[in-house]
């Protein structure tokens, strides 16, 4: 009975366990995908999934095959719907992929065997142009298919079944391209070579710094003063305003874009930093108001009633005592808004926009312009990550913890 | 700080000439002077540099954090340069001011401002009472807003939440634990625009046409399978799905984290207690686990609603809210910016406003209860 018990536990942990790695493989291949993708090379990204970089089988091209001209009228044959039918007689063999090493001189004078390439022959297919498109699987297992979708083209690619174990091309001129803000090229899915404006992401990184350290810092500092006054502090107003404070908590951000932008405009402030950290000061200041007067109001009060019997005044208390006491708090609120204002998109964009673009900006900027343009686009994906994901990986612990206290109470 | 400092030495120094008032009206006059001055001379700066980029990223960093600093310091001081009475009397506002005023000007004097102008034409020129609500209520665009964001309320919320809860619950049973919650967390850390990309990546489609291999995760799986790929960011309705999975992607973690903390409070002897008296696990799961977090659930449930409600950069970067995928938050941003009309924008504002407002007054409720120490 108890050994079966056990068994019966260790079954269900297994359960469990598979579960789990299923999901999380779930939640990481997104973000595994365009990680490769930004080492792919631009051409390979447009002809071939990101997960042909591990072993597969595949169809490889071993032979081309070029209609003789004697095979007249393809189009009318093709309009007809009747069978195209490729013998040796009507194929001219191209081009031909030789895996085996060919002998060096000394070898051949030695006596080595030349490898002779018969074309792989063909033996008669008849099929339509539309099925020769799709591909006709030959007795052997080869795939003979029309290349291109165009009848004039007249070259027929013959493909084997084969196991790929890496042979993807690695690089990392997608990341350069991206963070420069010079032109770049590259080649598209035809082999084309497509110029462009590169788009600075180094730059928006800059700038991306430039809103977010002062965008946490200052409404922390605000807060904690604020968080002080309201906790410790007594004069007339101090419950009315803490209760809007608290009705602020929720309030959509949206509610002010409009009206703020009208300021700004007034102001000359579109368009700065400052107007940046004072907007995400003031979006901010809720939340950070009530978790540090929810902390700073639960240290001991004898602590400070002891520091005033000493003569210190108001400010020296808050600057000794109450900030160095509350950096668990202002840790775990600072994390918070960082990463909060660093994947901000909204309130970049509207107080912003094109001048000091940040990385979201400039991400966002890039999905719209070169929707295709997977290897620009993922790599720039991944810059604007990086920083966000080291920070929250790092201090994760402190992340967490001011995400409790941050949950709107139920 | 250089005013800050060079105060000092003088209060100590040359007393005699302090205690004379006009000196103390003199400093306490030139001392703010010369703090706006440096301010202003530092913003000026940064408005027409043409120092590298990094210096004045540098600049920046070191003038916002240090005036905001500053600024305190020199407030604390003049305070204290008055009389005593009035010195005790205006000192809390030193502390509290500074955050009321911002969130004033921010956030509470704003609502009132769009209240104003959601009664007003397009430009704010002259009254047209409710015929932006009429807009905001009736309009066929607006109606798809609505659809979609419950949508988005109701999917994305019992996807994030029950995927959270399952993850929470199983990880708890596991020795990995800590690895797998960190892997399904990591999402939080990116950005919205990020993951439009991430996930714009898996849904792409090549089109239709002979041998064309996706590169579309999805598309590819479908392929597999022998399915047709397709166009899935303009299937509607379908494609408010596939943008509501991109959110529960993101906020399953936040969910799963606060919930898994709930689970490890049930006590472990009322759980025992019932396996002893014979209950499945399923039985002591949905009797005792449930019911003991349900404060939290709600709390976890009414985070996500509310951010649901407020979504906006997934569907900009996705779709732009076309193809039948309009948001409230993006047709606010299309009134407001792209079709400047500010009376209709202000009344979706509003609009959002009034759906939060449950809440806000719950939170109040809530608020008002616990505040014992206040």
């Amino acid at each position: 009975m108890a050994q079966s018990a056990k068994s019966q536990k260790k079954s269900q942990s297994l359960v469990v366990n598979l579960v789990l790695i299923l999901i999380c493989i779930i939640w990481l291949v997104p973000i595994f995908g365009i990680l490769i993708t930004s080492f792919r090379q631009s051409t390979d990204i447009f002809n071939s999934g990101w997960w042909t970089v591990f072993p597969h089988k595949e169809q490889v091209t071993t032979t081309e095959i070029k209609l003789t001209t004697d095979v007249a009228d393809l189009k009318a044959i093709a309009d007809s719907g009747s069978q195209i039918s490729i013998s040796p007689e009507t194929a001219e063999f191209i081009g031909l992929q030789i895996e085996e090493e060919m002998p060096t001189e000394e070898e051949i004078a030695a006596g080595a065997e030349i490898p002779t390439y018969d074309a792989e022959t063909v033996d008669g297919v008849s099929a339509t142009f539309d099925e020769f498109v799709q591909g006709v699987e030959l007795d052997d297992g080869r795939l003979i298919r029309w290349s291109g979708s165009n009848i004039r083209g007249r070259t027929l690619t013959l493909s084997d079944n084969r196991l790929v174990w890496f042979d993807t091309d690695l690089t990392i001129k997608n990341y350069k391209d991206v963070i420069g803000g010079k032109t770049v090229t590259y080649k598209d899915g035809q082999g084309q070579t497509i110029t462009r404006i590169g788009n600075n992401l180094g730059g928006a990184f800059l700038n991306s710094l430039a809103v977010s350290i002062p965008g946490t810092i200052i409404p922390i500092l605000i807060a904690a003063f604020a968080a002080f006054g309201f906790a410790w502090l007594n004069f007339p107003g101090r419950n009315i305003l803490f209760t809007i404070i608290v009705a602020l908590l929720v309030v959509p951000l949206q509610i002010a874009l409009v009206p703020i932008l009208q300021d700004y405009v007034a102001l000359g402030l579109n368009g700065t930093f400052l107007g940046i950290w004072l907007a995400h000061a003031g979006f901010g200041l809720p939340l950070a108001t009530y978790l540090l007067f929810n902390y700073i109001s639960t240290l001991p009060r004898e602590l400070l009633e002891s520091a005033y019997i000493d003569g210190a005044s108001n400010f020296t208390i808050f600057i000794r005592l109450i900030l160095p006491l509350s950096v668990p708090a202002l840790a775990s609120f600072a994390i918070f808004q960082f990463l909060w204002l660093w994947n901000d998109y909204l309130v970049a964009l509207v107080f912003l926009g094109e001048k000091n673009k940040t990385v979201t900006i400039a991400v966002a900027e890039m999905v719209g312009e070169k929707g295709q343009d997977w290897h620009l686009m993922t790599s720039a994906a991944f810059v604007s990550m990086v920083l966000p994901l080291v920070v929250f990986l790092a201090l994760q612990r402190y992340f967490v913890r001011g995400l409790m206290a941050g949950s709107v109470k139920g | 700080m250089v005013p800050a400092k060079n105060t000092k030495p003088n209060k100590s120094g040359i007393i005699g000439w302090f205690s004379s008032t006009i000196g103390q009206i003199l400093i306490s006059l030139f001392i703010p002077s010369i703090t706006f001055i440096v301010l202003w001379q530092g913003y000026l700066f940064l408005q027409r540099a043409k120092a590298p980029q990094i210096v004045q990223v540098v600049v920046a960093i070191i003038w916002g954090v240090g005036g905001v600093a500053l600024l305190y310091v020199v407030a604390n001081w003049l305070v204290l340069k008055l009389p005593k009475t009035w010195s005790k009397r205006l000192q809390p506002f030193v502390f509290v001011g500074p955050a009321v005023a911002i969130m004033g000007w921010f956030l509470a004097v704003p609502a009132i401002r769009s209240l104003v102008s959601s009664f007003r034409d397009r430009l704010g020129d002259g009254w047209v009472w409710f015929d932006n609500y009429i807009y905001a209520f009736t309009d066929p665009r607006m109606l798809e807003t609505f659809r979609n964001n419950l949508l988005w309320l109701v999917f994305g919320t019992s996807f994030s939440v029950g995927m959270g809860l399952l993850i929470a619950v199983l990880a708890d049973r596991s020795k990995a634990e800590v690895l797998y919650k960190s892997i399904i967390f990591t999402p939080m850390a990116i950005s919205f625009v990020g993951a439009g990309v991430i996930w714009k990546f898996i849904y792409t489609y090549k089109g239709i046409g002979a041998n064309i291999q996706e590169i579309g995760l999805l598309n590819a799986i479908v392929s597999g399978l022998g399915g047709t790929p397709q166009p899935w960011l303009s299937l509607s309705p379908w494609n408010n799905f596939f943008l509501i999975i991109i959110m529960v992607w993101l906020q399953t973690g936040y969910a799963m984290v606060i919930l898994s903390s709930a689970i490890k409070g049930v006590p472990a002897e009322l759980l025992e207690a019932a396996r002893i008296d014979g209950a499945s696990e399923a039985r002591a799961f949905f009797n005792i686990t449930i019911p003991y977090i349900k404060g939290t659930i709600i709390t976890v449930v009414t985070t996500i609603v509310i951010f649901s409600l407020k979504t906006f950069d997934i569907v900009r970067v996705m779709t732009g809210g076309n193809n039948g995928t309009n948001v409230i938050a993006n047709e606010f941003y299309l009134q407001s910016f792209t079709y400047t009309n500010k009376g209709r924008a202000s009344a979706i504002a509003i609009v959002l406003l009034l759906l939060v407002t449950p809440i806000i007054i719950n939170n109040l409720r809530q608020f008002n209860k616990d505040r014992k120490g206040f």
